[in-house]
């Protein structure tokens, strides 16, 4: 039972050369993988790929296999791969629907799609705001929500379909500190009461290294690090590879480096 | 490659995505709750075809009365609603329009001889006047009724509403989107504005400086919102927007037997309306 991406390579339509791979990955149910790399690494490929969304409703050409669950998702239609794979993408305002008066509503839009019974479309509406901790927006109008907010309901509106997955693509890159707090308390939690296999693709390594035991930082496509998320934040390389560690870790390194031992003092300190 | 492996975070559960608890409620009353009061209370089927005979009255009616009256009953209707006010912005905002046809039909309304007065080349006739005031007063009446329904219905309600009458789900989202449309590219406008004024560009002042600010105002907005159809058919996808069959609806607003009548009503009279011109009992 995963996501199981194995030898992908895919490329946009009209592309010379290929966005993604050659590349294998797999992410199972309650685990988080994170994803990190430079612009243009591949990253929002990869999600669109692993969701589902490319090539099946993006175009291109997808070489290797994407499997959920043992099933092949080719041969799943975008309202199935929905309901496995709930995807999250960068922009809060583009991905609501824009058409519901209030933050009940807009989760409710995806079951709703379903065409479930009404019961069901409640029980999944309100399990989901209750597990990204937004019970208390509901009744608000969704136009009017800050960013960190809008991604909260965007969140709930993904998880509202019950996705075994969750497919994040760096859910954070528009929020400022305290929606990105916001959304990272959100995704821990999430991580902790659906046990959904998440992959978080994230340009902020301190969210990374929060919720991620596991990491992969592509280049040009390709797997460039990967392994526990503490080892691939901590290798000395990667800097060369666009990605920033955690301040943490930038500067126990310098310290270390400058002869002064890290001590859990430092920690509370910085806690 | 890496099979991940549970997070601290993660590993408290390993259960797929299921509810940890049951659920904590119905329909809020807040998805329930019906907009009250004359005119907003009723079913936005109901208004549309109301606004519909007011469109073919205004236009089919020749001369003033058809205008006139159909803009004194809005009128009205604005002053028990508590719109009057919207009402007057949004035919504000038709001003630019409805200047252009008044001048054009002043100075160039075709077969019209009797000038006003002579300005050199130029000589505004009475019939031109008259003829650009009513059509002014027809597309008042027009934007106008159309508006009433904006103001008095909420969005939702509309779009419940189509979706119960068997209107697909991509009829209904683009009708909603269509709404939406306008004040999302109001507000993509006034930050693009602000984004030129921060890099230096003068929006302000003389009539050719603003002209010179249009195109990389235009641009963007275009670009952008070109863009955001892609992310946004993206996102729908993702939330299963195109499952078969039909959805479940939250919201049902009510259809009672008077909305009923007023609406067969209103679409008698439109082919009233529409019978009487056609057969030249009326204009």
């Amino acid at each position: 039972m995963a996501i199981e991406l194995a030898g992908i390579t895919y490329r946009y339509a009209g592309a010379s050369r290929a966005s993604l791979g050659p590349l294998d990955l797999s992410v199972a149910p309650g685990r988080v993988l994170g994803v990190a790399g430079a612009n243009e690494s591949g990253k929002t490929t990869l999600c669109l790929v692993t969701a589902g969304l490319a090539p099946a409703v993006v175009g291109g050409k997808l070489e290797g296999s994407v499997r959920v669950d043992g099933a092949d998702a080719a041969g799943l239609k975008p309202h199935e791969l929905a309901q496995r794979c709930g995807m999250l993408f960068q922009n809060p305002s583009t991905q609501l629907s824009g058409t519901t008066a209030t933050v009940f509503e807009e989760t409710a839009f995806g079951p709703a799609n379903l065409g479930l019974a009404l019961e069901d479309v409640l029980e999944r509406t309100w399990w989901a705001l209750r597990a990204v901790g937004i019970e208390g927006l509901a009744p608000r109008d969704p136009a009017r929500l800050s960013g960190g907010q809008s991604q909260l309901v965007a969140l709930a509106g993904v998880l509202a379909l019950r996705p075994r997955y969750l497919i994040l693509d760096e859910p954070t890159s528009e929020l400022d500190p305290a929606g990105t707090a916001l959304v990272a308390d959100a995704l821990v939690r999430v991580a902790r009461e659906t046990g959904a296999g998440i992959l978080l693709v994230e340009h902020k390594t301190e969210v990374l290294a929060r919720i991620a035991a596991e990491m992969v930082v592509l280049a040009r496509g390709r797997a460039a690090l990967s392994g526990p998320a503490t080892e691939v934040l901590g290798d000395p390389r990667l800097a060369e590879l666009g990605v920033e560690a955690p301040a943490r870790m930038r500067l126990e390194r310098e310290l270390r480096a400058a002869g002064v031992e890290w001590t859990a003092a430092l920690d509370e300190a910085l806690a | 490659m890496p099979a991940a492996t549970p997070s601290p975070a993660a590993a408290a559960t390993s259960s797929p995505a299921a509810p940890a608890a049951p659920p904590s409620g119905g329909l809020p009353d807040y998805v329930t709750r019906r907009p009250r009061g004359f005119y907003r209370a009723m079913n936005p089927a109901t208004k549309l075809a109301i606004a519909a005979l007011e469109i073919v009255a205004a236009f089919l009616v020749p001369g003033w009365p058809g205008p006139i009256a159909v803009l004194l009953i809005l009128v009205a209707l604005g002053l028990a609603t508590h719109t009057l006010r919207g009402l007057a912005i949004i035919g504000l905002s038709a001003s630019p329009l409805v200047i252009s046809i008044l001048l054009v039909n002043l100075f160039l309304l075709p077969g019209a001889t009797d000038p006003i007065l002579r300005l050199g080349p130029l000589a505004p006739t009475w019939s031109g006047l008259a003829f650009g005031a009513i059509t002014t007063a027809r597309l008042l009446a027009f934007s106008s009724a159309i508006a009433l329904v904006y103001l008095t219905t909420p969005i939702d309600d509309l779009l419940a509403d189509l979706s119960r009458r068997g209107v697909g789900r991509r009829g209904v989202f683009v009708v909603g989107a269509a709404v939406q449309m306008v004040p999302r590219t109001v507000a993509r406008a006034a930050e693009i504005v602000d984004a030129q004024r921060a890099r230096g560009m003068d929006t302000e002042g003389h009539v050719l400086r603003r002209a010179r600010g249009v195109l990389p105002l235009a641009a963007p907005v275009v670009f952008g919102a070109l863009t955001e159809v892609e992310e946004r058919a993206l996102a729908l996808e993702a939330r299963a927007f195109s499952a078969p069959g039909r959805q479940t609806l939250l919201r049902v607003p009510g259809d009672p037997a008077g909305d009923r009548v007023l609406r067969w009503a209103a679409l008698l009279g439109i082919v009233v309306v529409v019978a009487l011109r056609i057969s030249g009992r009326v204009g």
